[in-house]
């Protein structure tokens, strides 16, 4: 396999992989180590390849694993991974700063969740993946994935909901 | 109508039980038309996921070549190295040679001349050594501390008669 072969086999996922990488580390430089590493270390084994049934989901393991381990690290170092990505957004509409006020929160509420359930949203809502490639990439069986997806849709809407009412009602 | 619709999938879509057809859908009322009031906040919501969604992945990716060179070929080509080195270093102890005489004559000569050489340089060596003599008769000056003791000796005797 060449480097071109391997680029064409990675392209299709590796936003995926990197997404699925900041939903985790929340920081986007972190999240950009995270995926090049686990491509990196995809590539140095590239010889294992063929053997894989299913690459994609194979490097989404690697990845949430590898993220894993970097939450676990910072932990006992204790660090906390401090989300700076200033950005300058230029906002001219009042409703565009509405709606971006919004975003954010849902980011903030999506933050809050457990990192499993976070997963799986991300998964399932952003990726749209199905429950069998969900309960294979995060090794959990179908129906804790429907169970835990059910609780976190729960959650953020009752969370939003909150926000959304607050000062009002 | 169709807000019913939309709000029977929502239910199904918080018990986790919506297809992906279903939710796609979903995503499509809720970013492209006019949402009612009560439910806003699935706008926000799914505006979020497909925003999210449109996040890429752009740093470069440094691949390098991997050594396609197995480890056994490396053993082997230690191996070479060391043996290659081996028979150099061997090879040029041999060629230490320093030359013969075939002049039984020439040969006497040479050894006397250097046995002579050899010779000299002791000597030389041998005569800064005489100085050691000068020790010694410091020593023998020291004898007569002997002459002392035997005066003091001589008087504790008396004092003990």
């Amino acid at each position: 396999m060449n480097q071109k072969e391997f680029l064409d086999l990675v392209s299709p996922f590796k936003d995926k992989l990197f997404r699925m990488a900041k939903r985790l580390l929340v920081s986007t430089e972190e999240a950009e180590d995270a995926t090049q590493e686990v491509l990196i270390k995809l590539w140095n084994n590239k010889s294992k390849i063929p053997a894989y049934k299913n690459v994609e989901a194979f490097s989404m393991t690697m990845t949430k694993n590898y993220c894993y381990d970097k939450l676990k690290s910072k932990q006992s170092q204790n660090l906390k991974i401090v989300h700076s990505n200033y950005e300058d957004k230029q906002v001219g509409v009042q409703k565009q700063v509405e709606l971006n006020d919004s975003l954010h929160w849902v980011e903030k509420i999506m933050e809050q969740l457990p990192e499993q359930q976070r997963l799986i949203v991300q998964l399932r809502d952003i990726e749209a993946y199905d429950f069998d490639e969900i309960s294979k990439i995060l090794d959990m069986n179908p129906t804790a994935v429907r169970v835990a997806l059910s609780r976190a849709r729960k959650t953020i809407r009752e969370k939003l909901t909150n926000t959304h009412n607050y000062g009002i009602k | 109508m169709v807000l019913n619709k939309i709000e029977k999938l929502v239910e199904k879509y918080e018990n986790g039980e919506t297809s992906i057809a279903e939710e796609q859908e979903l995503k499509r009322f809720f970013t492209e038309s006019d949402v009612p009031e009560h439910l806003e906040v699935y706008k926000s919501l799914f505006t979020y996921f497909s925003v999210n969604q449109q996040e890429t992945f752009n740093k470069a990716l440094p691949l390098k070549k991997t050594p396609v060179i197995p480890y056994k070929w490396l053993t082997a080509v230690a191996a070479t190295v060391v043996l290659l080195l081996g028979f150099y270093l061997g090879n040029r102890t041999k060629n230490q040679d320093l030359g013969t005489f075939n002049d039984p004559e020439l040969a006497f000569m040479e050894v006397s001349k250097s046995l002579e050489m050899i010779s000299t340089k002791f000597n030389q060596g041998a005569s800064t050594v005489g100085y050691l003599d000068e020790v010694n008769k410091g020593t023998s000056t020291l004898n007569y501390l002997n002459e002392m003791e035997n005066a003091t000796q001589i008087i504790f005797k008396k004092e003990k008669k």
